[in-house]
């Protein structure tokens, strides 16, 4: 059913009799012409714009789990393309452009909200190197804001302003950044790619993909053999364990990400803010709890929890800057496992195996790009080449030397 | 997480910091492929799920580099050894 205003008053003189299900439950057919592997939001919007782009209709996502059960109902919903390497701002922006349009795109309420990113500086180096990061925006036609101290203020009067060591001076603002509703972004792609035709599998475990002759043939899963002549890695957290099973080895690690939720309070923070001295960051959801999270914690780890040097180091950084909440309550914290790429960018390519594509390398930034890693998944399935914002995103780029390390730490992938 | 250190036994993991993948051996050269083998060395790591070694730096401590076997699945840790004698061996 087509979602709109009159939909829910028809609805409530028919007694809500006529709401179904959004999307069903079918089961595996034995051949697809694609198989996505993750329904998570990247997995889905690959589906979603397979179908709608290219006209795919006899394509699969499988899922280990329920739908959106992943990182992408677990994580801090902040969308932004603030970003300063070459091979980075076209792609984001491409991605905030998306996220702009995708409600209606996908008749569904992603509850977008361009509430504006604020990057906190602390020093006058700090303000020099953000300068510089929105020049190399503007360059790209992305707009960003240089505010000093006093616009910060207007925003923002509750941060800690003259902390003795880590005092504002002021911020980059990027105003169309902002925040959207993560497990709607889920459903509204299943939702859109269902009724399209494509079967979503859950709890369908992807156990192996099978190779024959340097070229892909179908994958090995929990509920059987399902055969396909194409097949995305868009495993996340994952990526390795399954890529590996078809003798790809990646260069990724996967490390834990905490992000927390407090209880709800009162309107109160405006925005996204981010801490420019540590790495935190935070915002407040609709429903008025502070959601917030800060680094990775720094060893490899599947284990989908965290520990609590990370949840200490992540409360010493919002009482750097906000002191204000430091009696408001915990209301719950959760790790998600991140696909750490050696240089902090994200990969989506061919793998040297025929039919077989990948999408992986998100560190902890996959959410924001969601609706453009779809796009440009499903631009390089239907057609083999890469999609024009997407071209320096390449598996080879470690050998090349073109790699894009927005962080500039080296392959080290905890620091990025 | 606790971790054993050889030296000073069983400390916090916050007083250790973390290289990552244990057993990597530094490519020749003068290799044909030395190219390859130094792109593999450099950014292709196994990311197992499950018993990893991995090595780690005593940083708050006594500043030994140790070889930590530790499950990524559970973050149980089931040994360490000194570093320097196992990396000296593999190089000869």
């Amino acid at each position: 059913m087509h979602y709109s205003v009159f939909s829910i008053i028809s609805q409530a003189f028919k007694g809500q009799k006529d709401w179904k299900p959004v999307w069903r439950y079918p089961e595996p057919k034995p051949e697809y012409d694609m198989l996505i592997i993750g329904g998570g939001g990247h997995g889905l919007a690959t589906a979603y714009y397979l179908a709608k782009n290219h006209g795919y209709t006899n394509i699969a996502v499988i899922e280990k789990n329920y739908l959106g059960s992943g990182s992408v109902g677990r994580n801090t919903t902040i969308v932004r393309s603030n970003y300063q390497e070459p091979g980075n701002i076209p792609f984001y922006e491409h991605s905030l452009k998306l996220w702009e349009g995708l409600e209606q795109d996908l008749n569904y309420n992603a509850m977008m909200s361009q509430r504006g990113v604020l990057n906190l500086y602390h020093s006058d180096g700090q303000r020099d190197d953000y300068a510089r990061r929105g020049n190399a925006m503007m360059m790209h036609g992305v707009r960003g804001d240089l505010l000093n101290r006093e616009q910060v203020r207007e925003i923002v009067p509750f941060l800690d302003f003259d902390n003795a060591r880590f005092p504002i001076h002021g911020g980059l603002m990027q105003w169309r950044g902002g925040t959207a509703r993560h497990d709607a972004v889920a459903w509204g792609f299943a939702r859109g790619a269902d009724s399209r035709g494509v079967d979503i599998l859950q709890n369908t475990e992807a156990k192996q993909i099978r190779v024959e002759n340097g070229k892909v043939v179908g994958v090995e899963t929990s509920r059987g053999f399902i055969k396909a002549k194409k097949v995305g890695i868009v495993a996340a957290g994952n990526t390795t364990r399954i890529a590996e099973t078809a003798g790809l080895r990646l260069p990724i690690e996967s490390y834990v990400l905490q992000a927390f939720v407090s209880e709800a309070i009162k309107p109160l923070i405006p925005c996204v803010v981010t801490f420019g001295a540590g790495h935190f960051y935070i915002s407040q959801s609709d429903k008025g709890g502070l959601v917030f999270g800060a680094s990775l914690d720094y060893y490899t780890s599947y284990a989908a929890r965290g520990n609590l040097p990370g949840v200490e180091d992540t409360i010493e950084e919002a009482m750097a800057i906000m002191p204000s909440i430091s009696r408001v309550k915990l209301l719950r914290h959760w790790g998600g496992i991140m696909d750490m790429s050696m240089d902090g960018s994200p990969i989506i390519d061919k793998t040297g195996i025929e039919g077989l594509y990948i999408d992986c390398g998100w560190c902890y930034g996959g959410f924001k790009a969601t609706p453009a890693s779809g796009y440009c998944m499903a631009h390089l399935m239907a057609t083999d080449e890469s999609h024009p914002v997407a071209t320096a995103l390449k598996l080879n780029r470690f050998e090349t030397g073109h790699v894009i390390d927005e962080a500039g730490t080296g392959a080290q992938p905890n620091l990025h | 997480m606790r971790i054993p250190c050889p030296f000073c036994g069983p400390r916090d993991s916050q007083e250790f910091s973390f290289l990552g993948q244990a057993g990597l051996k530094r490519p020749d050269p003068t290799a044909p492929d030395a190219q390859k083998q130094f792109h593999d060395y450099v950014h292709i790591r196994d990311n197992k799920a499950g018993v990893t070694k991995e090595l780690w730096l005593h940083a708050n401590g006594c500043r030994s580099w140790i070889i930590v076997e530790r499950n990524t699945l559970t973050h149980e840790v089931t040994g360490s050894e000194f570093a320097s004698p196992v990396t000296k061996e593999a190089a000869q």
